[in-house]
């Protein structure tokens, strides 16, 4: 065997530190941000609010503090290891318990692994928040290429079922061999893809967003359950679809936004659903976080954003689906069907509440599904606790086979 | 009444630009922080890397920022308060007595400065080509938001609510008869002005036809089809910009304000005619027309000193966005006061004649040239003069015998 080869699979350890440089760079911007007039209405329909972003502005410049997450990061075991091409960061967390189920967990846009950390907890040590040892999972959790610490592709072709079959090929050299999936936003249509391709190993998947819901095949609207879902759609897709269509049609132009400007990065990556906006900006304007989704987390998230410079590349991400998505539709392809168990939690404050008949007609092996209380499109980093007890009421039947 | 007169006084107006926003701007451009290239090699992902460093350098390093200030303040400019709101125009009178006065609206990504070297053919047609009978009087304003005009601050500044204060506009300057003209936003502008047919015009010329973009047009030759596909790849690929202007723009306005290199990415991912000249402009020193270097950048630096990134996209919501107070509103019936149009090669779609005849009930002009795209009077300001011109010569006429 060439000595290629083992490089290729290597895996490394990852450590990350951000320069003073940078960091003084980035509060320079914050505080010479040149601000629009502010909008003429009295919510978010003309888009992100100047209170909020002023307020944003003025904690990120001030009192925010990013050594704090990247210690908390550093002390995680963190590793590079390229497959097909591009180095994949991931956290790579394993549990004490001796029969623990290895799970990867992917974020979504404008997401990171920093959505995720809070489960890492709960998840690979469940004895100490409330779950049993049997509740144990070993957890992987990559940033998809092109997002924060991996690598940016540097030719087309990485949409999520490339990034789904990376993740396979990730969990074999970890060797793992019987594991489940799970993802929101990007990261469900990741573990939508991974499922389809039925890798050796994948034994079931749980997401929180039905992406079968936006593929296009129509959701049956007989219930007013069914109807109210189907009208939250269509008004993500009236008023809520600007930051998709331009990502996915033109990442490089928004692009320079997210590079240059620190205000516009986050403006943009705020300007995600209507619920989790709201919470966001009360978070900032009135110092009132919903769960977990504090300021201090929300600007990690933006911060690791702006210094990996991934803006443009996350974007590009937008655009290799839709480029799947109409060569699959101009070859008359449907995606192949799943064969092994889907579980999903519709969380209350998501795009669209996801009805059990969606994610049936959605998924036919459906398991398990659960509607919560609490929580919306960024439900793991919003409500960890309540997040990791769904995922394992939903993965519990598969570790008993 | 003297708060009434004050109203409706008319200023003289001069662009003054600091030094320090000058210094500041060129310093952003300095500073940007650009993101990895494009992983294909057309615009099919946005403004090119190649394209926006060429411009960056440009802009920071041979382009006279103290261009916009020279430029227009060359020209007579005024500014005078309608509907509250303090409306920024050029004003440039022909030295023909018997020249027809002529109020032509810029569009987006557009302002005044698309409009300047169409000037001196449209009021000094004897110096470029035309006879005396050809002038105009020519009233060139600042949409609301855009350039030198004030910012609405609050709802209803749609494409109707700007056409009435172009004939207000019109009616203070003392014109009784005039024609309107203009392309993108500006096509809509006058399209409701036709509509609204206000006493004094005789007459609209458009360059962009506005009913295509929202009503069902004949596709049954060849030419129909063909700019029916380009519509649809416009919907298709072209249209992030719109959807996002339409729906969110204070969000994008934030970039818009704080980075010089994203206003320009933004501007100049438009259609893809003009995209590609002004990328050959910067990256191969080869401009299309008029369209050059420092043409390009006056306009953006117009935006980018008057801060009104954010404001110029609200009357994208204002007129095309689904919560704005004019959704949902019928369109006024099609003008039946006199109308033109020219087909220029490059605009998004290629109008055919049958689909302007579909439009509006009383065309007594429709030409198809053989240069030119979406910025028409800028990058061929001679031409685009030409068919104004022949345009509105008949109205001459009439206005002459009655």
């Amino acid at each position: 065997m060439s000595s290629t080869v083992e490089t290729t699979t290597e895996i490394k350890p990852f450590h990350f530190e951000a320069s003073d440089d940078d960091l003084e760079n980035l509060q320079l911007r914050i505080g010479a941000a040149r601000w629009p007039s502010m909008e003429l209405v009295d919510d978010r329909s003309q888009g992100v609010q100047l209170k909020t972003m002023q307020e944003l502005a003025r904690y990120w410049e001030t009192d925010y503090d990013w050594h704090k997450v990247e210690a908390q990061l550093n002390g995680l075991p963190q590793f590079i290891t390229d497959i097909d091409g591009v180095d994949v960061h991931f956290i790579h967390v394993r549990s004490q318990h001796e029969n623990a189920l290895p799970l990867i967990m992917t974020h979504g846009w404008p997401g990171s692994i920093i959505e995720l950390l809070e489960t890492i907890g709960p998840l690979t040590n469940p004895t100490a928040h409330g779950g049993s040892a049997e509740d144990a999972f070993h957890l992987v959790l990559p940033s998809i290429p092109g997002y924060g610490f991996s690598a940016e592709p540097t030719e087309r072709g990485w949409f999520a079922g490339r990034v789904g079959q990376a993740w396979a090929k990730l969990m074999s050299r970890l060797g793992y061999t019987r594991y489940v999936a799970q993802g929101g936003d990007q990261g469900a249509a990741v573990t939508d893809a991974m499922a389809r391709q039925g890798p050796e190993g994948l034994i079931g998947i749980h997401t929180n967003l039905l992406v079968t819901a936006l593929a296009g095949s129509p959701m049956p609207t007989n219930t007013d359950e069914e109807k109210a879902a189907q009208k939250a759609a269509d008004i993500f897709r009236k008023t809520g679809f600007g930051y998709f269509l331009e990502q996915s049609t033109r990442p490089q132009t928004i692009g320079y936004a997210l590079l240059d400007s620190p205000v516009a990065l986050a403006a943009w990556m705020l300007d995600h659903d209507t619920d989790a906006y709201y919470k966001i900006s009360s978070a900032f304007v009135d110092g009132k976080p919903s769960g977990n989704l504090t300021r201090d987390h929300i600007l990690d998230n933006i911060t690791l954003y702006w210094l990996t410079g991934t803006g443009a590349s996350a974007a590009r991400s937008y655009w290799e689906a839709g480029q799947a998505q109409a060569e699959a539709a101009a070859a008359g392809q449907k995606p192949p069907e799943i064969k092994i168990p889907v579980g999903f939690t519709a969380f209350p404050g998501e795009i669209w509440q996801a009805p059990r008949s969606w994610a049936e007609a959605g998924y036919p092996t459906l398991s398990y599904y659960n509607k919560v209380d609490r929580g919306g499109h960024f439900a793991a980093w919003e409500e960890p606790e309540l997040f990791s007890s769904e995922l394992r009421a939903c993965f519990r039947p598969l570790r008993a086979e | 009444m003297a708060s009434v007169a004050s109203t409706t006084d008319i200023r003289a107006f001069q662009v003054d630009v600091s030094e320090d926003a000058l210094d500041d701007l060129r310093r952003r451009i300095e500073a940007t922080r650009v993101p990895s290239k494009e992983l294909v090699e057309d615009r099919s992902q946005g403004v090119q890397l190649a394209t926006i460093q060429k411009l960056a350098d440009y802009w920071a390093s041979d382009y006279d920022l103290g261009r916009v200030e020279s430029r227009l303040n060359a020209l007579p400019q005024f500014v005078t308060e309608i509907d509250g709101v303090d409306i920024h125009f050029i004003h440039a009178r022909s030295e023909h007595e018997d020249a027809l006065p002529l109020i032509m609206t810029h569009g987006w990504p557009g302002s005044v400065i698309e409009m300047l070297d169409a000037i001196g053919p449209l009021i000094d047609p004897t110096a470029h080509g035309g006879s005396a009978e050809d002038a105009f009087h020519l009233v060139v304003p600042s949409l609301p938001g855009y350039g030198f005009s004030g910012e609405p601050d609050e709802l209803g500044w749609d494409l109707n609510r700007t056409a009435k204060a172009w004939s207000e506009l019109m009616g203070r300057l003392g014109y009784s008869r005039y024609v309107a003209q203009g392309g993108d936003v500006g096509a809509g502008v006058t399209d409701a002005m036709g509509r609204e047919a206000p006493k004094g015009l005789i007459g609209i010329h458009t360059n962009l036809l506005v009913p295509a973009l929202s009503g069902v047009m004949p596709t049954d030759t060849d030419e129909e089809r063909a700019a029916a596909a380009q519509i649809a790849t416009f919907r298709q690929s072209g249209q992030g910009y719109f959807l996002e202007m339409a729906t969110r723009p204070q969000t994008i306005g934030y970039a818009l304000l704080d980075s010089a290199v994203a206003l320009a990415a933004w501007m100049i991912d438009h259609d893809t005619d003009a995209y590609y000249k002004i990328a050959r402009a910067f990256v191969d020193e080869e401009p299309s027309g008029n369209l050059t270097r420092d043409h390009i950048l006056d306009n953006v630096t117009l935006y980018w000193l008057t801060g009104t990134g954010a404001s110029a996209a609200r009357s994208y919501w204002e007129a095309y966005g689904p919560d704005a107070p004019a959704a949902g509103q019928q369109p006024l019936p099609p003008p039946t006061i006199p109308f033109g149009f020219t087909t220029f090669p490059g605009e998004i779609w290629r109008t055919p004649r049958s689909w302007v005849e579909a439009s509006y009930p009383n065309v007594i002009y429709f030409n198809e040239v053989d240069k030119g795209g979406h910025f028409a009077a800028w990058e061929e300001p001679e031409l685009f003069s030409t068919e104004i011109r022949a345009a509105f010569r008949s109205l001459r006429d009439e206005g002459r015998t009655s």
